[in-house]
């Protein structure tokens, strides 16, 4: 048992069948949970209600990272091993990490207007993750652009590699050009407690479900493009018959 | 492969049109800018470094698609791809021969642009320092995006979404060293971080972008 065995699409399909329901449930579950359960805390004494919203903005943000990180892999996986359905779920992956990206903006702006007075700053956290958007919108036009797959997948494998050093060498040479508005990170491994617990258990549960949210939509989104593969080649071979 | 850069730039400057276009765009965009802000000395000062590199920085992008196009179009791409030079030495070439057509008259161009934006006198020698270690990165970046894009129908608008954000770091560092070759502050550490990343992008990207190359040639 070995996770290359879901290399094979077969193989693949038939255990993200079984287990999809489930991790559509729990994922329903802990981002619904997360959210009404933060909803319920009480005011933060300074901040107010708007505190509220840290349990949309940090999973969204911490996902829109760990997704392009994981699309770094994927792709490493096929230029290495040449695996399809890794290609296709590094394909599936970046309109989702996309979105949460977006997520992480807007929640971001609409916090950011009544605490910091304003919607926008080019603050170098806000900038770098404007800049992976870009990243990202231009990973998914290379895809939608070329229409042969393996050379697809070759040139955004090959394009995410390069844009992964760029994309980190961006987040440090913006703090370089302008100094920081934002506050340092809300949780961290080894500063010790810097959010109380009220809000610390709520947010763990927020994020636990984005994750799990971003794990079964890559698994729909993988399954789609492995049937819309399986299909292109069905309507080859109709075509040569 | 001496032989292939001069070839290059035969090519550039006889087919008309390749050479004297970025400094064109360059200057309208310089004489664009004023338009658009007012022409004040006090409000066009401040901007002028970043203008500068802005500008040079697109006009660096107009003339990215010609790098591989052409040669794919007559089929000459496939030659080299066969001939005995690497194809990461022909990226190398041809991303200096743009540099040559392209990055030279601009950086030649650039401080008398920055006289139309009021840039401040003693930041001259800084922005010709800057573009002239920051531009070479450009070109091959550049030639990395074309090679990416060189078979596609409708690659122009794509190339410039996915060369763009790799510019950033060179932006940032480019305009800060003439920043504060305005102010007269000290620029050792800017210029260092310009020069490191121009270096790891030479040395790097002509294998990325025969990847690439390799993987439209199939």
């Amino acid at each position: 048992m070995s996770i290359w065995e879901y290399a094979n699409p077969t193989k693949f399909m038939r255990t993200t069948n079984g287990a999809l329901p489930w991790l559509v449930g729990a994922a329903a579950v802990c981002c619904v949970g997360g959210v009404v359960w933060g909803f319920l805390t009480p005011d933060d004494f300074r901040q107010g209600s708007t505190v509220k919203i840290v349990f949309l903005h940090v999973p969204a943000a911490m996902m829109a990272i760990n997704i392009w990180v994981m699309m770094l892999v994927a792709s490493l996986i096929w230029i290495i091993r040449r695996h399809h359905v890794s290609a296709l779920a590094a394909k599936a992956a970046a309109p989702v990490g996309a979105v949460m990206t977006l997520i992480a903006l807007a929640t971001g702006a609409i916090w950011g207007q009544p605490m910091w007075g304003t919607w926008w700053e080019w603050d170098p956290r806000l900038t770098s993750f404007l800049i992976l958007f870009l990243f990202y919108l231009g990973y998914i036009a290379l895809w939608s652009a070329v229409e042969d797959p393996d050379s697809a997948a070759d040139l955004t494998g090959v394009l995410c590699l390069v844009g992964s050093v760029f994309a980190l060498l961006s987040r440090y040479a913006v703090l370089f050009w302008n100094q920081g508005l934002h506050q340092g990170a809300s949780l961290s491994v080894q500063s010790g407690e810097r959010m109380s617990a009220v809000y610390r258990y709520p947010l763990y549960l927020a994020m636990l479900g984005f994750f799990l949210l971003f794990l079964a939509l890559l698994l729909i989104r993988t399954r789609t493009e492995i049937r819309k593969r399986r299909l292109a080649a069905l309507q080859a071979r109709e075509m040569r018959a | 492969m001496i032989a292939l850069l001069w070839r290059d730039l035969r090519l550039a400057t006889r087919t008309g049109g390749g050479l004297g276009l970025g400094v064109a765009f360059f200057l309208i965009l310089c004489t664009l800018v004023p338009f658009g802000i007012g022409p004040d000395r006090a409000a066009l000062a401040p901007v002028a470094p970043g203008i500068l590199w802005v500008g040079a920085l697109l006009a660096c992008l107009l003339s990215l698609d010609r790098i591989f196009a052409l040669d794919h179009e007559d089929g000459s791409l496939d030659l080299l791809a066969t001939a005995p030079l690497p194809l990461e030495g022909t990226v190398a070439v041809k991303a200096l021969a743009h540099w040559i057509t392209t990055g030279l008259p601009l950086i030649l161009a650039a401080p008398l642009f920055g006289v139309l934006l009021q840039l401040p006198v003693q930041a001259m020698p800084w922005l010709v320092a800057s573009l002239l270690i920051g531009t070479p990165a450009l070109s091959m970046l550049g030639a990395f995006g074309a090679a990416i894009t060189v078979g596609l129908r409708r690659g122009g608008m794509l190339l410039s979404l996915l060369v763009l954000p790799l510019y950033i770091p060179t932006l940032i560092f480019g305009a800060e060293i003439t920043r504060r070759g305005a102010e007269g502050a000290a620029t050792g550490t800017p210029l260092l971080f310009l020069a490191g990343i121009t270096m790891a992008v030479l040395a790097l990207i002509p294998f990325a972008a025969a990847a690439a190359l390799r993987v439209n040639l199939r």
